[in-house]
Formats: C-alpha cells, structure tokens, sequence
C-alpha cells in the first residue's frame, strides 16, 4: 500500500470515530439471553415511534450484560437475575451505581421429548434429578434409560435461577451444585434443539422457547400440590412454583434516551409485547 | 547517492522493528496473562488448582479444580490424532508420491478448501450431522461427547498434516528414491523403507503443528462436546475442554474476581501446552535441516 493510502486510512479511522463519539442518540441493551427477543421487539416497536434514536440489543447471557454496564460498554442491562453483592460492590468501585428495574416476569419450563411418557415431576423430584441423585427415567415414572442432563453455561441467569430455586430450595446455607454429568450447552436454543431430538433428556428454560418440538412438564411445589402447566394464567397467579422477575439495570436514574426507552417498557404498549413474546407482564 | 542510502537505514530499521514487534507484542501477552492468572493461587494453592477433581467457579466457595478440563481438552487431542495422523500421512504420501498431476493439483484444492473453512461452520455441520450419527451408531444417550470433538478436530488438523508432510516427502533427495529403485526395490517398498524414515522428522513436526491447531481450537469444540465438566472413562461421554470453558465463562466473569483470574492462570496452562507443542515441531524440523 502507497504512503498516501495508508494516510487515508489513518484520516478515515479518526474521521469515524470522532463521528461515533458525536453520535449519542443510539443506546446498547445487552444481556439475558431468555430476554433478547423481548428486548428486540421492544428495541424495534420503540424505533418505529422514535426514528431519529437507535436501540441496539445484544444478548450474551445476564452476567455477561451486568459485566458490561458495570465497565460501560453498555447502557442498560436486561437480566434474568438480580445482581449480585460481588457485582455491586465493583460496580461502585468503579463509579457506576446498578439501577433496578423489574419489567417482566417469566416462567421456567422443564422441557422433555414428547416421546418421554414423563409428562409432571415435583420440584424436590427435578433438584433430585439435576444434582444427579436420580439418573434413572424408571424411578420417576418414565421408561428405564439414563437421564441426560442439560443445562445453560454459568453465564447464564436461567442457569444461577435454577439453581437457587430449584436444586437449593431458596436456601442460601445449600451447597447444591448441578451434577458435573450435566451437559452445558451455550444457548437456551442449543438446548431446545437437543430435547426435541433426545428422548432421554431433560432441559430448561424460558417459557418463550417451548414449541411443538418439546414437551413442557406440569410442575408441582411438592407432593401435596396440584401439578400446574406452565403457562402465563399459572405465572400470574402464582400457581407454577418456577417464576421469576425479569430486569433492566441502568447506571443510576435513567434519564435521555435511556429513560425514554425504559419507559416505553412499561408502558401499556411495552407490556403488551412482553405478552406476546410470551412472557408476563408486571401489571396483569 | 545519500539519500539512497538513508532511505535504506530507514527501511531496513523499518523492517527490524516489524521483525521485533511480534516478539515484543508475545511478551506483554505473556507478562500480561502471567500477572492475571498467577493472582488465582492467593486462593487455591497450584496442586488444587491443577489436580482438583470439581470445577464450580461461580458457587460459594467457589471449587477450581481443572482436572477434568485437562483430561477433557487431551482426549480430544489424542482422539484427533489417531484418526487425522494415519488419513493425513496416508494422502501426503499419496500426493508427494503416487499421484498423477492432475490428481495431485485437485487433491491439493480440496485440502487447501478444508483448511479454508471456519471452525464455527464446521461445529455447526458437526451439531447437525455427526452428533446425531455418533449417538445412533453406539446408542448413547447423547451425541455431544469427546468422539464428536475429535472426528470434527480430525478435519482440522488434517490440512496442516498433509500440506506440511507432502513438503517434507518432497525434500527428500532425489537419489535417494533413484538409488532404491535401481537395486530393485518396489515402489512401495521405496516408499516405506526409504522416503518415509528420511523424512520422518518432517513428518513428525507436521502431526506435532497439527495437534497444535487441535487443543487451541474453540468454537467447534464448544458447539459439540458437551460441556461436561466431568473426568472422561471413556471417549463416548461429554467432555469440558480448557478453550471452551475460557470462551463459554469469560463474558460472566467479573473482572478482579477469583472466576476471572482462574480463567486467565487456565490461558496459562493452555499456553504452555501449546508452546511445548511447537518447540517439539520446531526440534524436528531443525534437525531434518541439518
């Protein structure tokens, strides 16, 4: 390349960036995979009304998007858990002050093959199988075969969710841990793909990605309860023991297009599309 | 007559310090993981660390025991090995020695093209061909195991092996070859008893550069083994490899936190690994020159 090209190049490079800095009316939203489809469609439906700002969603996993609000390569961050005092305490150290924001709920289903005759497990019967006390399809009502384990990376909020309350019981004093047999697959996708073709495995995830595909095991609190489907009725009113709030976490109060944009999440339109992203909205 | 010969000092102190930086840039790399990971043995002595059979980083405590990383990322390698060595040497032969030119120039496309493919394609393929076949075939309850890994690191590997095998089949003198078959000896019999010994330690380097690529592999790794941070008994159950719990862990890992630093001394281990790696090619390839 010529000295004159390569000169181009350099004036290019500063042109660009002094153009991305100037340019503050876009916003990054990143984080919970289980909520990268609500917070496109929200991204998308916001853009409509609002053309001249842009909202960019990535996912990446609940830790992943608090890490990245914490060392500011992000402006808001959707997580499917609540953030930890670890996280806190470095945010702070760091000058940003995490901003909770619930938006949504959201049930956890147990999915298996539909050619699984297993169609309800209690919850001590999933922490039994998950921790890897149970291995067997035979001692909970299925045929006898090996159960497969399938569980989301550590990065993601559906996997520490399920383990504080399903394989520890909301205890904090528990040491449950998922058995190291449990196979981590890197998308809630990966995981619908695999129980679709596996008759002998059993995953979960958020409500959203259930199809025809898996079946979505009814769920009961203990051997006294009723079993309860999945479904929005059930998270609302309480009845499927496996729900949990959905979050946006800000750097201190929004304000601007962060602001605007949170707004809009919990607006009546907002929380129409997280009904129809098949999550449930707060204020039903 | 001197500003031709400025122009040279320039250009040559140029091209010196292109030639300095990649060392220098190695360095900082290693200085840098070096001061990251050695932090994680404030917490977990290196004998724990290395030899400890559970590995939960986020829990409280937190176990880091990469016992089953290790054992996870080598049998993969060896799994590779055994099927890209034989398959790789065997085509080098057969390009170097047997084919016909046109035959040769083909095979030689058709490698360079399998090199040419990104491994996250080629996970991809592997999630929705093989992980499947492997699970009928043995009947598993699972095809994401170590088995999948390998078959899929065995393409990989393969372009290295061959490309860098052939040229060392291609070095070997002419008369060499000219000299056995003249006292008699078969083409095989040449092939065997003659080209293969003289170029044996180019060909060792070229399995040892192709392993290299094996256990520094990620992406198609992450897509088919399962993840599964257990001690392999066998090459049919999910295995963890060290690149994919570093790829699969880092974005969680908050910065300063045991986690992170865990993930960094594992760079470590992974980066000697390999470094051991290419120093035993390089040994090979110097004494084949000499």
């Amino acid at each position: 390349m010529s000295r004159k090209g390569l000169l181009m190049l350099a004036m290019l490079a500063v042109a660009t960036s002094a153009f991305a800095a100037k340019d503050k009316n876009s916003i990054q939203v990143k984080g919970s995979d289980t909520m990268v489809n609500l917070g496109q469609a929200w991204a998308e439906k916001y853009m409509e009304k609002d053309s001249a700002n842009f909202v960019a969603v990535t996912g990446g996993g609940s830790g992943t998007g608090l890490s990245s609000l914490i060392s500011g390569t992000c402006d808001i961050a959707m997580s499917s858990r609540n953030i930890k005092e670890k996280e806190i305490a470095l945010a702070k150290q760091k000058g940003v002050n995490p901003n909770e924001i619930k938006v949504a709920l959201d049930g956890l289903a147990v999915v298996v093959n539909p050619n699984n005759p297993v169609s309800q497990l209690t919850v001590d019967q999933l922490a039994a199988i998950f921790t890897g006390k149970v291995t067997n399809w035979k001692e909970v009502g299925g045929k006898d075969g090996k159960i497969v384990l399938l569980s989301r990376e550590v990065n993601s909020g559906t996997h520490v969710y399920f383990k504080e309350h399903v394989l520890r019981r909301n205890d904090p004093a528990s040491r449950e841990e998922f058995a190291a047999s449990a196979l981590m697959l890197p998308s809630s996708q990966a995981i619908a793909d695999e129980v679709a073709t596996n008759p002998a495995a059993i995953g979960y995830y958020g409500m959203g990605y259930i199809s025809k595909k898996q079946k979505a095991l009814n769920i009961a609190k203990d051997e006294k309860s009723v079993f309860e489907a999945p479904t929005i009725e059930n998270v609302v009113n309480g009845k499927y023991p496996i729900s949990r709030p959905l979050f946006l976490y800000t750097n201190g109060t929004p304000t601007g297009l962060v602001k605007q944009f949170v707004d809009f999440t919990l607006s009546k339109d907002g929380q129409e599309i997280v009904l129809k992203t098949d999550f449930v909205p707060i204020s039903a | 007559m001197l500003v031709r010969k400025f122009k040279e000092f320039v250009i040559e102190k140029l091209i010196l310090i292109c030639g300095l930086a990649s060392i220098f840039f190695v360095v900082l790399i290693f200085l840098f993981l070096l001061k990251e990971g050695l932090a994680v043995f404030k917490t977990v002595g290196p004998f724990k660390f290395l030899f400890g059979k559970s590995w939960y980083p986020i829990s409280e405590p937190a176990q880091l025991g990469i016992l089953p990383l290790i054992l996870g990322s080598l049998l993969v390698t060896l799994g590779a090995a055994v099927i890209s060595i034989p398959i790789g040497v065997g085509c080098a032969i057969y390009i170097a020695e047997i084919a016909p030119a046109k035959t040769k120039d083909i095979l030689k496309a058709g490698i360079e093209l399998l090199a040419a493919i990104p491994s996250v394609v080629l996970g991809f393929v592997g999630m929705i061909t093989l992980v499947p076949l492997v699970k009928n075939i043995f009947h598993l309850p699972t095809g994401l195991t170590a088995l999948s890994g390998s078959i899929m690191l065995a393409f990989m590997a393969m372009p290295t092996i061959v490309s860098i095998a052939e040229d060392a089949l291609y070095s070997v003198p002419k008369n060499y070859k000219e000299g056995a078959l003249a006292l008699g000896a078969t083409h095989w019999q040449t092939i065997w008893r003659v080209m293969l010994p003289a170029s044996s330690s180019g060909i060792l380097a070229a399995v040892m550069l192709g392993i290299g690529r094996v256990i520094g592999e990620t992406m198609a790794v992450m897509m088919i083994t399962g993840n599964a941070a257990v001690i392999p008994h066998s090459i049919l159950v999910s295995v963890r490899t060290l690149t994919a719990t570093i790829a699969a862990e880092m974005g969680e890992a908050v910065v300063g936190s045991e986690h992170y630093f865990a993930l960094f001394a594992i760079g470590i281990v992974l980066f000697i690994i390999s470094f051991a790696i290419n120093v035993t090619a390089d040994l090979f390839l110097h004494r084949r020159q000499q």
